[in-house]
């Protein structure tokens, strides 16, 4: 049953997808053996050392990412003797269910992911998190616009590592077949692409429904293409949702929706989880295209079984703009993780950050394909030509809106999610999607 | 052919000498109990003391894990349950009744309600004449029947995670399920099975089904061994013919077996949740949801454990009402089978 419960546990997009192998992983048990070891040795030693040992849980469990982890560990360790780091690599989704219940008892990790937005709004309020403003404000400058995310009135409480926004991944060859030249830019141009589609016998658009948010993205670009930046900032804190560009949003979706061009049960459709996924509709060529972040490479390499997902036939576009949305029309959806400091961590955990962040590990970080690089330093060293593209979309868009679901928190997050799943089923109206989060949030 | 004994004969034999040589030993006994009951009165104190010794001595480690993860988990269960609490910090927000209030007015939560009372009367009408028949033909003399038992068991062994991943692929469109529909030239009964909210349920009872149907079976077998073979005899003695016997002999003579698989059944469809969470995940558009299922999505997913809280103890007050009230008024009987004497004069 604990197995059940993580199966369908996600409320997470930003995964490491091949990464779900159960690994509890040698590497922490062989840390600590060492470090048992170690303590054992000799406490003679180490001038200034204080002994200090930070625990560090991430969720990199297969190679190259857990390699390479396990150096940036010695590294920081050989320059900061008497500096011992355990780490956790864990499953992404155990690596949440363990993290969910260290924030319940307190025993949390020193250094640890975190989402952003409404849940780290939780952790800040019950003081389990530590402010960063004042220990890493190069750092934070560095990183730039990407933090926004991952701040409180203004206080800084993690760095994120890697974000990534949200677009249309699609099948190039697909398109070509159905005489699609130019990818859409516009709705009209979206309904008109899914028309041509359907003519030449393709399902046009998977989603997986099944697990809601991948729905609920949709939504969410909506949103942002119908609601000015002021309205949606204004909303994020005040979680009222009584301006009427949310009914807009939710009726160009409904308008998408009747259209019909999702896959064949994509109310049951998961997002991730084999062949029949909607990942795995897009990368078996079953379907033209999916909107989905910049995990989707990943995800369809590790669901074939050449492991090369689309290949050369990957496409990406960003989200068609609303004709009359009062949004920004470059403003892209996304999110990432972050690395955060536990509120009780020795003080040694703000440099380890630092040296996560810094240029020549998130080089590393990105020479691996780990993700989309924070620090621009590293921007260069993104080989995969997708990512890149994407890479490029993210800095020029002129914001990056947080999910939607994580910025409001697991409460809200998880009714307004509900909710627009039900408008994919014909059983709700763009207005019961906006009294259903009102009524979650307690704004009604 | 051997000659019958004369009555000299019986009572010169051995037997009778022997029934003879017994005589003393019975007439000794009664002395007996009355050496044992003089030891006994010495000891009569500390015999007592042992005995509620040895009791506290076997039964303590069961109450304490008793105690610890049921009693401990439901009180805590009712006291979060009268708080807005997220999981995290302390319990500060005390908001009375108003979760319970809350969980009763929601639809998705009625819905999950009626979906439990659902499954509770089809596995029941399902289950009850599919497995009382297999169990009678399994209990005849066929050829194969081992075999035939062990596939009929086989689901309820194998692990609900497994047999579920292996459903869902089954019925996934362009499934092995649609492509055996086709198959027979009946391309037109292929369905959504999983994905149109509208048969899900009606896909999952299918499921539940076959999982469950081997629990019922082999409980009726087991209850039909219990069944004296002089009863069917006599039955056979009065002509009766197989299925006569059947319906007025083994199935009354099953009632508690089956009163106890009911109980069984029931409170397993109250509290189900991991094939459904597996198959459906309580979708499409909430069609599937369960009681468990609404109560992990909102404690676990959704980060309300004040209100998931609430509705455990909901969950937990609907089903300990059911059981109390099969037990008064289905299981009475079976509990009575030996009544007291008194009771029987009256």
């Amino acid at each position: 049953m604990l197995a059940a419960l993580l199966h369908r546990s996600t409320t997470t997009k930003d995964m490491h997808p091949m990464a779900r192998n159960r690994a509890l992983t040698a590497v922490a048990l062989l840390a600590t053996a060492t470090a048992l070891t170690a303590c054992g040795g000799g406490d003679s030693g180490g001038g200034d050392a204080d002994g200090s040992t930070l625990t560090w849980w991430h969720n990199s469990n297969t190679d190259p990412g857990k390699a390479y982890y396990e150096q940036v560990a010695a590294d920081f360790e050989a320059a900061n003797p008497g500096t011992t780091i355990e780490i956790s690599a864990l499953a992404h989704e155990d690596m949440l269910t363990r993290l969910d219940a260290a924030f319940q008892t307190g025993d949390t990790p020193d250094v640890y992911m975190e989402r952003g937005g409404g849940e780290l709004a939780d952790h800040v309020e019950a003081g389990l998190t530590m402010d960063l403003s004042d220990e890493l404000p190069e750092t934070i400058e560095t990183v730039g616009s990407s933090v926004n995310g991952w701040q409180i009135d203004g206080r800084t409480y993690a760095l994120p590592f890697s974000v990534g926004v949200v677009g249309f991944w699609y099948n190039t060859d697909l398109f070509e077949q159905a005489g699609i030249t130019e990818p859409p830019q516009t709705m009209e141009e979206l309904d008109a692409a899914v028309q041509a589609l359907k003519d030449a016998g393709i399902q046009p658009i998977s989603v997986g429904a099944g697990d809601k948010w991948p729905a609920a993205h949709y939504w969410y670009y909506t949103a942002l293409r119908e609601c000015g930046q002021d309205v949606l900032e204004d909303a994020v804190t005040s979680l009222d949702f009584s301006d009427p560009c949310f009914v807009a949003a939710g009726e160009d979706l409904q308008e998408l929706v009747e259209t019909e061009p999702f896959n064949e049960g994509f109310l049951a459709t998961p997002a991730q989880q084999g062949p029949a996924s909607a990942s795995g509709l897009l990368a078996t060529e079953q379907v033209a295209m999916e909107l989905a972040g910049h995990w989707e490479p990943g995800v369809m390499q590790g669901l074939t079984e050449d492991n090369e997902g689309l290949g050369e036939k990957t496409g990406w576009f960003p989200f068609p703009t609303v004709a009359g949305g009062a949004g920004d029309p470059e403003a892209a959806l996304g999110g990432g993780d972050a690395w955060a400091c536990a509120a009780d961590a020795p003080p040694v955990c703000v440099d380890f950050l630092d040296h996560l962040l810094s240029d020549e590990v998130q080089t590393g970080f990105a020479e691996r394909d780990m993700g989309l690089p924070t620090n621009p330093a590293a921007n260069d060293a993104v080989s995969d030509p997708a990512l890149a593209d994407l890479l490029e979309y993210r800095d020029s868009a002129p914001y990056v809106q947080l999910y939607f679901d994580t910025a409001f928190g697991e409460n809200v997050g998880g009714a307004m999610n509900d909710e627009i799943a039900l408008l994919f089923a014909g059983q709700a109206s763009p207005q019961d999607v906006v009294d259903a989060v009102q009524a979650a949030a307690g704004t009604a | 052919m051997t000659p019958r004994p004369t009555g000299a004969d019986v009572a010169a034999s051995p037997r009778g000498a022997a029934g003879a040589a017994d005589r003393p030993d019975r007439s000794a006994a009664p002395a007996r109990p009355s050496g044992g009951g003089r030891r006994r009165s010495s000891s009569r104190l500390s015999a007592r003391t042992r005995t509620r010794l040895e009791i506290a001595f076997f039964t303590g480690p069961a109450l304490v894990l008793l105690g610890l993860f049921i009693v401990v988990p439901v009180l805590q269960a009712v006291r979060y349950s009268v708080f807005d609490w997220n999981g995290l910090g302390p319990l500060d927000d005390f908001v009375g009744l108003d979760n319970y209030a809350r969980a009763l007015g929601d639809t998705v939560f009625t819905g999950a309600v009626v979906n439990n009372f659902v499954i509770i009367a089809l596995s029941i009408a399902i289950q009850l004449p599919l497995g009382l028949a297999i169990a009678l033909l399994l209990n005849r003399d066929i050829r194969g029947r081992g075999f035939l038992r062990v596939v009929i068991f086989m689901p309820y062994v194998l692990a609900e995670v497994v047999a579920g991943v292996v459903w869902v692929l089954l019925l996934q469109p362009n499934g092995l399920v649609d492509a055996v529909v086709e198959g027979v030239g009946l391309g037109g009964l292929t369905q959504l099975w999983l994905g149109d909210p509208d048969i899900a349920l009606g896909t999952v009872m299918v499921v539940l089904t076959w999982k469950y149907l081997g629990l019922a079976v082999i409980l009726f077998l087991a209850g039909l061994q219990g069944v004296p073979e002089d009863v069917y005899e006599a039955a056979q003695l009065d002509g009766a013919s197989w299925w006569q016997v059947q319906r007025r002999v083994t199935i009354p003579l099953l009632g508690p077996t089956i009163r106890t698989w009911g109980f069984l059944s029931m409170i397993g469809s109250l509290q189900l949740f991991d094939m459904v969470w597996i198959l459906t995940g309580g979708g499409p558009a909430n069609s599937t949801v369960t009681m468990a299922i609404y109560l992990i999505n909102q404690g676990t997913e959704r980060g309300l454990y004040g209100y998931a809280s609430a509705v455990a103890v909901l969950l937990f007050v609907i089903s300990l009402v059911l059981a109390v009230l099969y037990q008064t008024f289905v299981l009475r009987r079976d509990n009575e089978v030996a009544p007291k004497p008194r009771r029987a004069a009256r």
